[in-house]
Parts: C-alpha cells; structure tokens; sequence
C-alpha cells in the first residue's frame, strides 16, 4: 500500500515529529523571550535566543482558512482531502488536515480538536476533527 | 549617495521559442534559441553579451547557454531563487550589473519543458530541493503537494473575507483568454472560453478550479538587458527600465506565508509596489497597463489592491468593470499572461511588457501606453519593474 510523503527528521524539526509519536501537538517556545513559535526554527526573530524547549498544545483551535483538494490524486492520500489552517488556543497557527468531515461541512471559524492519526505502517501526524461543544 | 536604477538600464531585446506541450528538444536547446532570438531582435551579436541571469530553477547553467550562443566572455553570472519570483528579479540583477559596470550586454533567460518534463503541477512529491526539504515537509505529509494548493488556502480566505465569487476569478480567467485570442503564440488562440465553461470545470483545490490555473508549457523566453543610452541606438524602439525592485517581507516562506497575523493581502507585493512607484517616481495612476504575475487567477484581484490601483477588498469591483480588459483602465496580461499564452514562469510577461512600451503587442490597447508595470510570482518572495518610453 502506499504511504504519506514522510517528513525529513532534521536537528530543526525532528522533536515536533517525535512529540506527534508520542500522541502530542508540540509548540516551539523561546526561552529567552518566552514567545511561542511555529514552524520550528533554531533561533528567536525577536531576541536571538538559540535556547527553547516545547510545550504541548491543548490541541484546541478554530479554522482559519481551509481548501478542499480534489485534484490531482496523489498515492497515499485519500480525496477529497481537506486542509486546514488552524488558529491554536495558544496563538500560534499550524497547517493539518480534517477528518471525518464531509467536504460542505468545513467552513471559517469551526472550532476543531487535535486527534493523532496513525497510518498502516505506524507513522503518526496530528489532525483535526470539528469540536462539537465550543 | 544612493544610486538609483531609475532609467540606468533597457530593455533592448526579447526572444522566444515556440510554446507548445512537447518541445521535442532540451531546456539547454530552447535557453540557446530564445537567447539568439534576443540578439536578432536587438541587434546585436551574440558575442557581445559579457551577462547571464536565470533562475536557480533552471537547469540550464550559464556557461553551457554561453557556450551554445558563442557568447563573450562573462564578468556577471548571476541566480534568483522562489520559482517565478525570480522574473523581475533576474531584470534587477540585469540593470544593476549594467548600472554599476560589471557588464554591458546581460540576457536574463528562462528555458524550461515545463509540460513534457518537470511538470510544476506534479508538486514538490518527487524531487524535493534539499535546501528547503525542512520547509515543504510541514505541508507534504499532509497532502499538500502542488502550487494551487498552497494558493488555494490564501485566495479561500481572501474571497470569504471580501465577497470574491468564483463568477470573479471567471472573469479574470476569460479576460485573458479574450487577449489570448488575438496572439497565435498563445495557448488559447483559437480556444474561446465562456463563464459556462469556466464554472463546470473540474475542481482542483477549492475555490480553485482547472481555469484559475496557468498552462504548463515547454519553451524559452529571454530578455536582453544594456544601458538605456546605447539602446537607444539598437534596432528596437528601447523599453526604459523606470524602476525595478524584489520584495520579500517578515514571516515570508516559499509559497506558504500562512503565519503572518492577516492572510488577506501579499505584503511582499505590497513591498513591491512601493519601493517601485518611489524609485520610478510613479504611482498608480501613471499606469496604463500591466503584465500582472497570473500562476493562478487569484492573484490578479489581490494584486490589483497591492498595487494601490484599487481600496482594500475593492479588486473584484474592477474586475467586473473591465478594467483589465483591452479597452478597460488597466489592460492586463494582453497576450493572454501565464493563464493563457504559457507559463513561462513570468519572463513572458516581461516581453509582453516590452511589446505594450513598443506598441506592437497583438492585444495593444486602443490608448497611448507611457508606462507598463510588471510583477513576479505571487506568494513567494517576488519583485515588480515598471517600464517606460525613452528617457
């Protein structure tokens, strides 16, 4: 069967992939300024700390912006695929998909939950299902 | 002191290949052609050109184009990164080199089988560049592999937030499909395209539909750069570089600036627009019509409001006016643009630009044509130039 694309696990970004391994959604956090920061990146824009750790998400957040992929058809995916982004409950935004949702269900402003998804062959990434109590 | 670039440098030549969806030949093949075609148009021997400028997406290195052509010998050889951002950007490079003396005679050149090769449709799911492998990898494991993709996710909130219809991007779509129709190097010569047509195409990535993309197009389109005062002696009536820029602003990423606080805008285009307008001394009343970077039609509304040729959420309300159409108060990517004519990632726009300053474009409009803005690819880091007649 095919498989995802797999990220590449590099010194920047490895530790977010590994906390999604271990069910959780990780947010980079500077330890010089404290400033919560996503995609990973080695150094601080604001303070130039090279010093962060991570802190787990609730996993709680609201769509910001989403499409709905139909075409091309790519191995390992399944279509209609929906891609979200996410507005984080603590402020960063990250890039995930919509699960059980059916393609004129997702709209702007939805608020969704964190689930982690494993594939057949035991790789796990984050998503989002639609949150029902607000 | 500041040097500006405001009428330092021309544009002298354009060449093309011709644009189909199998070239038969190879990308070094097509950069040659389009290339001689240049000199010819300009007048000029290839010997004489000392620079070349592509894009670090070309496969085409220098010295073998230089080689093919018999060029001179090259004191500037330069890159520009980020896809069709680059376009304008290989022109900066040109002008400054010209400028400052590191070279005379600069063709900036993009050669690419852009259908029956790498396909820019087909994604990042093959050949991931390794310098930015850490970039993508936040979007491929979920599926996001190609271009519209990525688009699709700025233009949905875009539209939302300012009541942009699909009926819209349809109207942009069949506007340069109208200009398309008088261009025989165009893809869509001969292939008149109606809002039926438009609105029961097959969906991609929604809101985005088959027409909202540009053509994947095997050919080559090259530029020829030299100061302003020795183009004025070459055969072509010169199209004066005014003022050219690249732009990438804070929380830029390659195609996917989803991090920034406001989706509802290009900031870098916005960049663009101001460093441009204040180096060439314009604004957007100066304007009389434009060669707007059109990899998705999107692009053009938002682009419209970058460029302060309308308010905030205002581009719809000129595209259901007409504005880019061939009569209309901004004639826009009049030989049919990337949408259309073929993508040549952007540098076909540029000679389009060049034909609306010489007055022989096969869509020029019915008014005189004093200044043409042309941008780079949009959602990347990109860049914007406007040209003019003479000095």
């Amino acid at each position: 069967m095919d498989a995802r694309i797999k990220p590449p696990m590099e010194l920047d970004n490895a530790w977010w992939w590994q906390m999604a391994d271990e069910g959780k959604l990780g947010i980079q956090r500077c330890l010089g300024c404290q400033t919560l920061r996503h995609p990973p990146r080695p150094m601080c824009g604001d303070c130039h700390s090279l010093e962060w750790d991570a802190v787990e998400s609730s996993g709680r957040g609201v769509i910001c912006s989403y499409t709905v992929l139909r075409h091309p058809q790519f191995p390992g995916y399944e279509y209609p695929l929906i891609i979200i982004l996410v507005d984080l409950e603590e402020g960063t935004r990250v890039t995930s998909q919509l699960v059980g949702c059916e393609p004129q269900d997702v709209d702007f402003g939805l608020p969704v939950e964190m689930l982690i998804q494993e594939d057949p062959d035991g790789f796990k990434l984050p998503v989002f299902k639609l949150r029902s109590e607000i | 002191m500041p040097i500006s670039l405001k009428n330092e440098a021309a544009i002298a030549g354009i060449g093309l290949t011709e644009f189909s969806k199998a070239s038969g030949v190879s990308e070094l093949s097509l950069s040659a052609q389009c290339i001689k075609a240049a000199c010819d148009d300009a007048g000029i021997s290839p010997s004489e050109i000392d620079g070349l400028v592509t894009y670090t997406l070309d496969t085409t290195d220098e010295i073998e184009v230089a080689r093919a052509v018999g060029a001179a010998d090259l004191s500037f050889f330069s890159r520009i990164n980020y896809g069709g951002g680059a376009a304008v950007g290989t022109i900066a490079q040109a002008a400054m080199a010209v400028a400052t003396g590191q070279a005379s005679t600069v063709v900036c050149y993009r050669g690419l089988n852009g259908r029956s090769g790498k396909r820019m449709g087909q994604g990042v799911s093959g050949q991931i560049s390794s310098s930015d492998l850490i970039h993508w990898s936040w979007y491929t494991p979920y599926g996001m592999l190609i271009p519209g993709s990525w688009i699709a996710m700025i233009a949905n909130k875009y539209m939302h937030k300012y009541g942009v219809t699909r009926e819209d991007l349809g109207l942009v779509a069949i506007s340069q499909r109208n200009h398309a129709l008088r261009n025989p190097r165009a893809y869509g010569y001969g292939k008149p395209l109606t809002m039926d047509d438009y609105l029961q195409s097959k969906q991609i990535a929604e809101p985005l539909c088959l027409y909202d993309f540009c053509q994947e197009t095997d050919g080559g389109c090259a530029i020829l750069v030299t100061s302003a005062e020795r183009a004025r002696d070459l055969k072509q009536k010169p199209a004066v570089i005014r003022g050219v820029t690249q732009a990438s602003t804070r929380g830029q990423e390659q195609m996917t600036s989803f991090y920034r606080d406001d989706l509802l805008s290009l900031p870098e285009m916005e960049m663009a627009a101001r460093r441009v307008y204040a180096m060439a001394g314009l604004g957007p009343d100066d304007i009389d019509a434009a060669c707007l970077y059109d990899a998705f039609t999107s692009e053009i509304i938002m682009q419209l409001e970058s460029f302060g040729f309308c308010g905030v959420g205002e581009g719809k309300d000129l595209v259901r006016e007409g504005a880019l159409d061939i009569d209309g108060r901004l004639p826009n990517n009049t030989h049919g643009g990337l949408i259309s004519e073929g993508y040549i990632h952007g540098m076909n726009n540029i000679a389009e630009g060049v034909r609306l300053i010489r007055g022989d474009s096969t869509g020029q409009p019915p008014k005189a044509v004093e200044h043409v803005l042309v941008s780079s690819g949009v959602g990347v880091p990109t860049g914007a130039m406007i040209l003019g007649q003479g000095l």
